[in-house]
């Protein structure tokens, strides 16, 4: 927060301002204190709100010539793709947007997880990410079977019997979400109500998100509480922007490169093909992003049980803030818990990537271990790593390891290794 | 404080009053918004199929469409039949007897929801471990009474309402 309270320079603009306040929550926005030692992890957020952005705008046109119907569906989208003038590039941008959404989303993630960013003062930050992130699941599954091809008709029934796994009145609740007694024309139907909807909803947590960091400020790769403003930060515009900038420039050129050169390759082809309510695909997958979630779904041999350790897997990063029982955010200065960090990234690409395969031999194999994993990596890495580990000396400011580089050599060095 | 006894007076009955016929009044506007999302009358419409079953040569099956589901109607041959009995109700996961899933005089036909009851795919005819069918999204194995002998899925592939409108014709629902 700037500490001088920001007066417009013309008459008009202070007439408005004293009734809106508009112009203060602009400045407040540019002059905004950042630590100075962010690093490129830290442009994602600006990414993901150009992701949301996209897809708000490519979804809306795409509106304009959708049909939401069972027998229309499929044809209307082949006619965005053919017939609309720049269908092909609207609707290759949105599906491979999703993917991209997902990508940033990810690293973003991850990010917080290196860095200790869902540390308290940020649990509330932290939280209404998670929010957002399950509704860009729901958004995203929804958008997948709006083609209404075999993927979107056969995915949109596992994931909607994932629900008849609940006792009692499990049949009720699929076939009240169905509106039918299979997925059917009005399941189409109020998805795609659904799916308009939910990016508006993403949009105001994203504000919240957004409000919720701006109360404490930045974590930052050092992880340490910082005065702000001070000689640790920077003001948002012009030293973040610009970073911010650059970085989204890069992430574009690759977004392009999934538009323009290969706009099916993370799709699959079977959804090319129209909803066949008699016939499932030898072999359904759901799209990348959720197959680490498919995987354990499928590990457990019980249809109860595999649905709530898939819907475990999610929330139990909610309670995430409460299992880490270090003092210490960052994992810059955590030796034990960083190698546990890195074991945890690889094994949920490998959850992903057996996710994809068949569920069968060596490869549900894979999947048990993983999953056993990913839940001990919670509820016994984090906690009992927290307690024991002897973590390394960490800075009283951002300025201290850099500019007397001498007391601490190793640890600017190491610092500046991890950027 | 003591001197004033607490007691209930007219603005707690008011208040509570209130919020009662409030209360009411929310629930009253949510059951429809709700209930709109329920088949509809037009889907309900659909809840009886008629069948055709004089072309099906013993051993064969057809799969007909009732409610958006698909319905898998065999005509199995005795030795399947016989199959099908000789199973030990001890190595079901979901014991019923093959004579429970049948019409009395009618064992050849077995008539069922062709769903996988794991997550809702259309499992695959003479396909899996136990003659009968295979579910390939998540490997669940059937017999040839459609009752489930390994794999994720919970319970037998279900029966549907269905009754013999003659020798030719079955009605499902």
């Amino acid at each position: 927060m700037s500490e001088h309270e920001y007066v417009p320079k013309s008459k008009a603009a202070k007439w408005f301002n004293d009734r809106l306040p508009l112009l203060t929550l602009g400045a407040h926005l540019t002059d905004y204190p950042t630590p100075k030692n962010l690093n490129y992890w830290w442009t994602f957020g600006g990414i993901l709100t150009f992701c949301l952005i996209t897809q708000i705008v490519t979804g809306i046109v795409l509106a304009m010539h959708y049909v939401a119907h069972a027998d229309l569906a499929f044809a209307s989208v082949e006619h965005i793709m053919r017939d609309v003038n720049y269908g092909w590039l609207i609707r290759y941008i949105h599906s491979n947007g999703a993917s991209m959404f997902f990508l940033a989303v990810y690293i973003h993630i991850f990010r917080s997880l290196f860095y200790g960013s869902y540390k308290s003062p940020r649990e509330v930050i932290w939280i209404i990410g998670l929010m957002i992130y399950l509704l860009m699941m729901a958004a995203a599954f929804m958008g997948y079977v709006l083609p209404w091809g075999q993927m979107s008709f056969w995915g949109a029934t596992v994931i909607t019997n994932l629900f008849s796994a609940i006792p009692l009145v499990g049949d009720s609740i699929t076939t009240w979400l169905w509106g039918a007694y299979s997925v059917d024309n009005p399941t189409l139907n109020r998805f795609f109500s659904l799916h308009y909807l939910i990016p508006f909803l993403i949009l105001g947590l994203v504000v919240l998100h957004i409000w919720a960091l701006h109360v404490p400020g930045n974590n930052n790769p050092v992880g340490i509480d910082i005065k702000k403003p001070s000689k640790d930060t920077v003001p948002f515009h012009p030293y973040i922007t610009i970073k911010d900038a650059f970085a989204l420039l890069v992430f574009m050129i690759i977004f392009a490169g999934f538009v323009f050169f290969t706009p099916n390759v993370l799709g699959h082809s079977d959804n090319y093909i129209p909803a066949n309510p008699l016939v499932t695909p030898a072999h359904i997958v759901p799209e990348w992003y959720l197959l680490p979630f498919y995987a354990i779904l499928r590990s457990v041999p019980d249809k109860l049980g595999g649905v709530i350790l898939m819907f475990g897997a999610i929330f139990i990063l909610f309670v995430l803030p409460w299992l880490d029982t270090s003092k210490v955010r960052s994992a810059v200065f955590r030796p034990i818990y960083r190698q546990f960090y890195w074991i945890f990234v690889f094994n949920v690409l490998m959850l992903g990537y057996v996710g994809a395969m068949p569920a069968e031999g060596i490869y549900l194999v894979l999947a048990r271990v993983g999953t056993i994993y990913y839940f001990a990596h919670f509820i016994i890495v984090m906690p009992v790593v927290g307690l024991l580990e002897k973590t390394d000396p960490v800075p009283m400011s951002i300025s201290e390891p850099v500019l007397t580089g001498g007391a601490e050599p190793s640890l600017a060095r190491k610092i500046n290794d991890k950027v | 404080m003591s001197k004033e006894e607490k007691k209930v007076n007219r603005r707690d009955f008011l208040f509570t009053a209130s919020y009662t016929i409030g209360a009411v009044g929310v629930g009253a506007v949510i059951w429809p918004m709700i209930d709109q999302m329920n088949p509809d009358k037009a889907q309900q419409a659909l809840a009886t199929t008629e069948v055709d079953i004089s072309n099906i040569e013993p051993g064969k099956s057809i799969t007909v469409l009732w409610r958006g589901k698909p319905i898998f109607i065999k005509k199995r041959t005795s030795e399947e039949i016989a199959e099908a009995r000789a199973v030990k109700l001890d190595d079901l996961p979901d014991p019923q007897k093959d004579e429970d899933r049948v019409k009395d005089g009618k064992d050849e036909w077995l008539v069922m929801l062709g769903v996988c009851t794991h997550l809702g795919c259309v499992p695959l005819k003479d396909k899996g471990d136990f003659n009968g069918w295979f579910c390939p999204c998540h490997g669940s194995h059937y017999d040839v009474s459609g009752r489930i002998r390994k794999g994720p899925a919970p319970t037998n592939m279900e029966i549907p309402k269905f009754e013999f409108v003659d020798s030719n014709t079955i009605k499902i629902g």
